[in-house]
């Protein structure tokens, strides 16, 4: 069940809405395919892009992709843009055997869309260079790009250096006396990520419960299926009215059993698995604001170095040493480096903001939605169950009266 | 009335925190389409007086862990709200007696579980009576008030030997008992020796079953949670033994009711006597010595291990010939429509049985669904509870009030699945019942194939008999003047001839009476059978039908509440 992929509206929110002339960016991730064989094998999408935007191949473009594709995609963008809480991605299957089950693929194959078609929506990811070749890139480029991010290539320079920077900054932590790495004492921020990881225990919960709801209701399904059964063979055996009437009890019961089972399925796709959409947005937010710690303590880091690095200028500087010249320029552009620093973290703050705010807004209607959906599915299977009961009262009171 | 009453406080393990349960503010009560009140459900009660209420129950599923988790109809579960106007919301479940029954039209058709107190019918034979001439007669037995008792006489136990009574109270406005109510202090023993009475008594009827002794669940369960499990069943049997239109008025039911003290034991019963006789008797038998005879007086019973050895033997030997298909028994089971009816009895039992099977599934499907679903809505409080403490931002207050309504519905709702659900039970007991039915109707064919084979016996014996009369006349008739010691046995021969015959028409007679109270207990168990388990479907449709609607409109009403979010499609 494909989600309606959202219109993306760049520059003002108030520009009045003309069909020809709005910017659009629409995706769908479509056609799971099975590809390949054995341990290899794995499944293909279809994912068709419909634009105006100039930098696209337009009006429209299909490509094929496959999971990892999308990991790489989330990849780049966590890394490019740090403080937006880029979209979840549904999880890798951990039960092999479950992998190609059909129920198992379109929950992937939702997921996936609403996981495109939300950076396609987000007024800075749609700009991004490499949603673009996602969406555009023909597959051996695609390819070559994947395998290179999933190779031994994975731990790219900038990544080294933030290693080494993070080593380097725990030493400093030990030298200076510090046990505990750097965190900013922001209390609003506090309680933000206090709710966060709070929210994520909540959450995980009541998507648990979700999921053996699911459960229950095959449960109930193939018993009334099995019940069905039994009275309907008891009929068999009575005969006459009575056994007439335990046979359509049984039909119904079977019949009732049927639309058990469908609304298990709607309700994995339309509650459980937003549900857990949601756990993973959490996580998301999670990641970011490991991000911004990390931003923050090379802020610190870089500017206790600069301090550091000035004193021990000025040191120089009065002992006329001939070092001085080398010094000046090390300070130079560690204080370049200290001012980037701040500004990716002041960067990362002022995104976060933002998002929290869009956050909070996007999952009151995802779960508005979903809520309706659900009450919907059990309004539905209720007077479906009435409906049928109730179709067999008057035969049941005709055969009071035989 | 039913020893340890509890008022209801049901499953609380079920839920996290019962508190949270308690103190949730249900704001819209669901009144609109219920106003159920108590006085019908009281009045559909006394009229059905001897419909079972037990409590611990074969079906009953495990969570109900409370053992005198008493009908729920009794009592209210303990989350009402307090705040509701109308206090009835969440007890009555609409038993089927309460619901309207009238020619069936679309107008009505919301009316149908709809109870309206306003046009009650309780005349309406919805629920179909059993009884068709004395409906007005009954039998009200209760078990009650166990006691521990000491073993009096020759304890050879240091300490003595303890057992335990029940109280059984009978109220009746039958005649026949003399006395309107009466009570009176039994052991599980007294039980067992009227079971074996009524079995010898009333060959050929379908006798409900007693209780199992359960020896080794006694041993190993809690003396208290035994005892109180003994007195359901008790109570149960009793009840049935009350229902049986002909065993309700026996004299052994009589005296097991009224009479104080230990149940007198027939001789046949007696398994001392009974051994002591036997080993005395047999070999006087084999060697020739007493009539080696059956009584007529003896032919009215089985032949039992231990006194009638003889008669077991030659009966088997009897029965073993017909299996091999020697000489042609000449009381042949000639009515092949009893072979049909046995056939179908038996087919029918496995079908009982299958369905009894799945009925328990069912049951506790519908639990589980009942407890995920309360489960799913807790969390959710929880969530809606956090979201509103922390919140920053107007959306999730939103959120919070969403997740609220969403809640507050799956906690209404599991509350509807777990009534619905002991009512389902309830119902579908009778699945149950019918399986110990049936076994009653095992004993009453077995009752009627032994009291063929004792016919079959005493014919081939009869014409052994006169077959060695005639050879042993014509072997006299040679010798002339008469054979003295052969005409004295030719005499003695035509004596035991003379009681065999006795015995063989007392056999026939009591054969035919057998397969006569077979045939009348045949057709009492279908007519009642139908009848049992059409209110059984019309109960099971009823509830189910009921409890869909009121689920129905707790989401309808969270659905309407959530439209602004539905998808545009």
């Amino acid at each position: 069940m494909e989600q309606q992929s959202q219109r993306s509206v760049s520059g003002s929110v108030q520009s009045p809405r003309s069909p020809s002339s709005q910017p659009y960016l629409c995706v769908s991730v479509t056609d799971p395919v099975k590809l390949g064989n054995g341990v290899q094998a794995y499944i293909s999408y279809r994912v068709i892009t419909k634009t105006n935007f100039p930098e696209y191949q337009g009006p429209e473009k299909i490509v094929i992709r496959r999971y990892s594709d999308f990991i790489w995609l989330r990849d780049r963008l966590f890394e490019k843009y740090k403080g937006i809480f880029i979209p979840p991605l549904p999880e890798k299957s951990a039960v092999e055997k479950f992998r190609f089950s059909a129920e198992f693929i379109e929950m992937r194959r939702q997921a996936l869309d609403v996981f495109v078609n939300r950076i396609a929506s987000h007024n800075l990811l749609q700009q991004s260079e490499d949603l673009r070749t996602f969406l555009q890139a023909d597959e051996e480029t695609m390819e070559r790009l994947r395998s290179y991010e999933t190779g031994i290539f994975k731990k790219k320079p900038a990544d080294l250096m933030q290693i080494f920077k993070d080593v380097q900054s725990k030493v400093s932590d030990v030298v200076l006396g510090k046990e505990k790495p750097v965190e900013e004492s922001n209390p609003e921020y506090e309680k933000l990520k206090h709710y966060v990881f709070e929210l994520e225990n909540h959450l995980a919960e009541a998507q648990k419960h979700a999921y053996r709801l699911v459960k229950r209701h095959r449960e109930l399904g193939q018993s009334l299926s099995d019940f069905g059964k039994a009275a309907k063979l008891l009929g068999a055996c009575e005969g006459q009215a009575l056994g007439k009437a335990f046979s359509d009890l049984g039909a119904k019961s079977e019949a009732l059993s049927v639309k058990l089972q469908k609304e298990a399925h709607q309700l994995l796709m339309n509650f459980e698995e937003p549900l857990k959409d949601y756990v993973r947005a959490v996580q998301s937010i999670k990641a970011t604001m490991g991000e911004r710690a990390n931003a923050f303590r090379q802020q610190c880091e870089l500017a206790e170095t600069m301090k550091l690095k000035e004193i021990n200028l000025d040191k120089l500087m009065l002992t006329r040493s001939d070092r001085v010249g080398e010094a000046e320029h090390e300070y130079k552009e560690l204080k370049a480096a200290s001012e980037e620093a701040t500004k990716r973290f002041e960067t990362i703050v002022r995104l976060m903001n933002e998002e929290i705010v869009r956050f909070q807004e996007q999952k009151t209607r995802d779960m508005g939605i979903a809520f309706h959906e659900f009450a919907k599915g059990q309004a539905r299977l209720a007077n479906s169950v009435a409906d049928a009961w109730r179709s067999l009262l008057p035969k049941l009171e005709a055969c009071s009266f035989a | 009335m039913m020893g340890s009453e509890n008022p209801g406080f049901e499953e609380a393990h079920l839920f996290a925190s019962r508190e949270e349960m308690e103190s949730l503010v249900l704001d819209d009560p669901l009144t609109t389409h219920h106003p159920n009140n108590n006085n019908s459900y009281s009045s559909f009660r006394s009229a059905n007086s001897s419909v079972s209420e037990s409590t611990r129950h074969p079906l009953s599923p495990p969570v109900l862990s409370n053992p005198a988790d008493s009908d729920p109809l009794l009592s209210p579960p303990v989350y009402r709200n307090p705040n509701a106007s109308d206090n009835n919301s969440y007890i009555e479940p609409p038993s089927y007696a309460d619901v309207i029954f009238s020619p069936f039209d679309d107008s009505s058709a919301n009316e149908i579980n709809r109870i309206d107190s306003t046009s009650k019918d309780p005349d309406s034979s919805f629920s179909l009576s059993r009884s068709s001439s004395s409906s007005s007669d009954y039998i009200k037995i209760t078990v009650s008030n166990p006691k521990k008792e000491q073993e009096t006489a020759n304890s050879l136990v240091p300490g003595g030997n303890t057992y335990y009574t029940y109280l059984i109270t009978t109220r009746t406005n039958i005649p026949d008992f003399g006395s309107s109510e009466f009570s009176v202090r039994r052991r599980f023993r007294d039980v067992v020796t009227l079971s074996d009475r009524l079995a010898e008594a009333y060959r050929g009827f379908f006798i409900p079953p007693r209780p199992d002794k359960n020896v080794v669940e006694s041993q190993v369960m809690q003396k208290q949670e035994f005892v109180e499990q003994r007195r359901v069943a008790l109570e149960k049997y009793l009840r049935r033994l009350a229902e049986h239109p002909v065993i309700r008025l026996s004299d052994e039911l009589k005296v097991f009711l009224q009479v104080e003290g230990r149940l007198p034991l027939s001789l046949s019963t007696d398994v001392a006597s009974r051994v002591l006789d036997g080993a005395v008797k047999l070999p006087k038998q084999l060697f020739g010595e007493s009539t080696a005879v059956v009584a007529p007086h003896e032919v009215v019973q089985p032949a039992k291990g231990g006194r009638d050895l003889l008669r077991l033997f030659k009966e088997l030997r009897q029965s073993v010939a017909n299996d091999w298909g020697g000489s042609k028994p000449p009381v042949v089971e000639e009515d092949k429509v009893f072979m049909e009816k046995k056939e179908r009895i038996h087919d029918l039992e496995q079908q009982i049985s299958n369905a009894s099977q799945q009925a328990e599934a069912l049951v506790k499907a519908q639990q589980d669904m009942g407890e995920t679903m309360g489960e799913l809505g807790l969390a959710f409080i929880k969530l809606t509870k956090f979201e509103n403490e922390e919140a920053m931002y107007n959306s999730q207050r939103e959120r919070a009030a969403d997740m609220k309504c969403l809640a507050t519905a799956a906690v209404k709702a599991s509350r509807f699945y777990r009534e619905l659900n002991a009512q389902t039970v309830k119902h579908l007991d009778t699945l149950h019942e019918y399986l110990g039915i049936m076994l009653a109707v095992h004993g009453a064919f077995a009752d009627r194939t032994s009291a063929l084979l004792t016919v079959q016996t005493l014919l081939s014996e009869l014409s052994t008999l006169h077959s060695r009369a005639e050879k042993l006349e014509a072997a006299s008739s040679k010798i002339f003047g008469g054979d003295k010691s052969r005409n004295h046995k030719i005499e003695e021969l035509k004596e035991t001839i003379r009681v065999t015959e006795d015995s063989k028409n007392v056999a026939i007679r009591e054969y035919e009476r057998i397969k006569e109270n077979n045939r009348c207990e045949l057709e009492r168990l279908d007519k009642e059978r139908r009848v049992d388990f059409l209110n059984m479907l019309k109960g099971f449709v009823v509830n189910q039908v009921g409890y869909a609607e009121k689920i129905s409109d707790v989401w309808t009403k969270v659905a309407e509440e959530t439209s602004g979010y539905a998808r545009d499609s």
